[in-house]
């Protein structure tokens, strides 16, 4: 499954990559003329190319043939020792799509999906523009600040998640001792499914915003303060200036990190994971952990319908990534 | 998962990988040499508790004592990821373990798929008559033997005895019971009556037998998990919570269970053998005799605890099988099982061994054993391990009321069904 849910991504950095090399015109015969000129740099990149096929390429077109199959754990061949096991599994169609979107089970999980994914992405978002503002400015222990606000992102990401796990323990939890201390009755944090969802997407975004806010700080930084001068000497005040310079000027920073982020989050299995295991029950179930579920927590294994949804989740942030190109380019982005 | 995810489970499992990745030591191909004597690497994955580990590890290296060419590596994998962690290994084949502790539930399922070789004959025959008729029946698939019972065990109620004392009740036995002596305790103590794991399914089984119900119905091939007992069992589970008789988490159950038991917050939890040790090392459990065992609640038709305990596996795959075996021999000898009688309060298999007098003296297992004796005998069938994980998402969304009892009963049919497929 990790396969997959890596493809996504790299598939759609691809499309961002192809679209480039698109707007700087083909024309027929151009490819000739290129392998013969440079066919230096194409051997040097040749490794490269073939490595990214075996890797991607190869499990991927695995994957899309499995979810045409109706392979399970007990019918691929496999050889233990002495024991040899034939495979007989065979080729369904498209069965396994028709079951999965039949089934109102993805509609539930691509639901909370895109809820967890927008209200992850823009609280990232917001949190890191302001920290970003707040930091872009000359002050005593800047750098200290900067250090703080950069930790979550440096410690690795399963001990954070476990850290907040301790903390959100409902019985012995710090969370609810400090409660408890304020006079405030024990919140069920893990426990109840409104609180699971709340608390993944505190943990997620406290993981989130120190790169939303590096990246930022750095489009932020690139803004001439000439223009803040000017702007100031027409007497606009610090809103307008915000509003009119500033957001303008990270327009092409922030469109980045949302694609990202979005990506980024719409498949981020360990929070979801080591959280709650996408409990209380399945309340916190995103589409790749139900994925990984059905690979490889229930059994026998379901290798066809993990597939299926492997295959669902790269379609779905496939179309994400070409409406958000072309609504960018409507903009006027090079991108 | 019966023992609980403990949180530790990704640390270990990187643990793991890194002693995985750190030698092919599995790869050595030392068999039985022309002089018959043993040699090569047997690697052990060991599911046992953090505080049975230690106990384990030991009895494993004493093995080389006795086998002085044999080099035993011992891996202990936490309970709740093992199933899958095991499957990984065995299908991958790269870093499997030669032996394997498996649950009761799961050898079924390991061995339909291949993975597990045969107990040997011999060995087989010694089972058949020296082990206790029920654990030896775990072992097999398909009229073959595949595992030999390590230990035994079923669930019991845990009690603080002084506790119950304080408040002047009786170990109850049944749940109306349960629901009278936790609103006494709670009203002279103040404090929970019963802890009820709710994030596990193995839990659900003393309800929906003590409802005179059962999971499936192997003999009939008939899924009754949704039958009116089966209601009725989810229902028993939510009153407890709802009355205030019963505390229960959604997540960490196992740990937030002992620690809520062994530091005196509630006075009741429902536990096996395999908990006695970490109970012991509570501060509420200083005096050992303040621990009392009673059978498990009876519900409204019925008194039933499930049958479970651990078998010892060797991997089809393992490149050092004779070595694996005479390592299970070994494990499941009387002396070793006595051994961790008299350290774990465990449960031994071999019939002869509770004529021993550290096994006889032992308190839990003066009350374990009758128990085990009148356990429910689960349907030993290969998907016996798939069905905890559906039933585990519906027992939870039952007991904290995000799914009434009827849903969650006919939810788990539902899964049910996708797993055993011409089941009526």
């Amino acid at each position: 499954m990790t396969v997959h849910t890596g493809q996504s991504t790299a598939k759609a950095a691809g499309e961002g990559a192809r679209g480039r090399g698109r707007a700087t015109g083909e024309r027929p015969g151009r490819l000739r003329r290129a392998l013969s000129t440079h066919w230096y740099a194409w051997t040097m990149v040749a490794p490269v190319v073939i490595v990214l096929g075996v890797i991607i390429g190869w499990p991927l077109g695995r994957g899309i043939y499995l979810s045409l199959t109706d392979a399970n754990e007990r019918n691929v061949g496999r050889t233990i020792g002495a024991n040899h096991i034939d495979a007989t599994y065979k080729f369904v169609g498209l069965d396994n799509y028709v079951d999965v979107l039949n089934d109102p089970v993805f509609m539930q999980r691509l639901w909370w999906t895109v809820v967890w994914t927008v209200c992850c992405v823009a609280s990232t978002f917001l949190l890191g523009l302001v920290l970003a503002n707040m930091l872009n400015r000359e002050f005593r222990g800047r750098a200290a600040y900067r250090m703080m606000l950069i930790l979550p992102w440096a410690v690795p990401g399963f001990v954070s998640v476990f850290a907040w796990r301790f903390l959100f323990n409902r019985d012995n939890g710090l969370l609810n001792k400090v409660l408890d201390g304020g006079g405030i009755s024990a919140v069920p944090w893990l426990d109840d499914p409104t609180w699971a969802k709340f608390s993944v997407i505190a943990v997620n975004v406290w993981l989130g915003v120190p790169f939303m806010m590096v990246a930022i700080l750095g489009g932020l930084q690139s803004i001439p303060g000439e223009l803040y001068e000017a702007a100031e000497m027409d007497g606009a005040g610090p809103w307008k200036r915000f509003v009119y310079i500033t957001i303008p000027g990270l327009r092409s920073v922030s469109s980045t990190v949302i694609l990202l982020s979005t990506i980024w989050t719409f498949n981020m299995f360990p929070v979801i994971f080591l959280l709650t295991r996408g409990g209380p029950g399945d309340s916190t179930e995103i589409l790749v952990t139900q994925a990984f579920r059905q690979a490889f927590v229930e059994s026998p294994r379901d290798f066809a319908g993990s597939a299926t949804w492997g295959v669902l989740i790269l379609a779905v942030l496939m179309i994400f990534a070409l409406v958000y190109r072309r609504s960018l380019r409507k903009q006027g982005e090079v991108w | 998962m019966r023992r609980g995810i403990a949180a530790t489970a990704l640390v270990a499992t990187l643990a793991l990988a890194a002693t995985a990745c750190g030698g092919s030591d599995s790869s050595d191909s030392g068999d039985k040499k022309s002089s018959g004597e043993l040699s090569g690497t047997v690697t052990w994955w060991d599911t046992s508790n953090d505080t049975e580990k230690a106990t384990f590890k030991k009895i494993a290296e004493d093995f080389h004592a006795q086998h002085p060419k044999v080099t035993v590596k011992y891996v202990n994998v936490p309970y709740g990821d093992a199933q899958n962690k095991i499957k990984n290994a065995f299908s991958s084949g790269s870093d499997a373990p030669d032996v394997i502790r498996a649950d009761v539930g799961w050898v079924a399922d390991f061995a339909s798929l291949g993975y597990l070789d045969k107990v040997p004959d011999a060995k087989a025959k010694e089972v058949d008559s020296a082990f206790l008729k029920q654990a030896a029946a775990s072992g097999r698939y398909d009229g073959q033997m595949y595992a030999v019972p390590q230990v035994i065990d079923t669930l019991g109620l845990f009690y603080n005895k002084k506790m119950l004392k304080d408040a002047g009740v009786e170990p109850p036995k049944s749940l109306e019971e349960v629901k009278t002596a936790a609103a006494a305790i709670k009203s002279k103590t103040g404090k929970t009556g019963l802890y009820l794991r709710g994030d596990d399914s193995y839990w659900f089984l003393p309800f929906i037998y003590g409802e005179g119900g059962d999971l499936v119905d192997a003999k009939n091939k008939k899924v009754t998990v949704d039958s009116p007992a089966g209601v009725k069992a989810f229902k028993a589970a939510r009153d407890l919570v709802t009355s205030g008789a019963a505390i229960t988490n959604a997540t960490d159950g196992w740990n937030n269970m002992e620690t809520a038991f062994k530091s005196g917050k509630v006075a009741m939890m429902v536990n096996g053998p395999w908990a006695v040790a970490d109970a012991y090392a509570g501060d509420e459990f200083k005096d050992k005799a303040n621990l009392g065992i009673a059978t498990v609640p009876a519900g409204s038709a019925a008194q039933g605890a499930p049958q479970g305990g651990h078998d010892l596996a060797v991997y089809a795959g393992s490149k050092n099988r004779d070595a694996s075996h005479a390592f299970v021999d070994y494990l499941t000898s009387q002396t070793v099982q006595v051994q961790t009688t008299k350290a774990l309060s465990l449960l031994p298999t071999r019939t002869a061994a509770y004529d021993q007098p550290d096994v006889k003296s032992n308190e839990m297992v003066q009350f374990f054993k009758p128990a085990v004796d009148k356990a429910v005998e689960r349907a030993w069938i290969p998907e016996n391990g798939a069905l905890f994980e559906p039933l585990k998402l519906q027992f939870t969304k039952a007991v904290t009321g995000a799914s009434s009892p009827e849903d969650a009963a006919k939810a788990s049919a539902t899964a049910f069904h996708k797993i055993l497929k011409d089941w009526k």
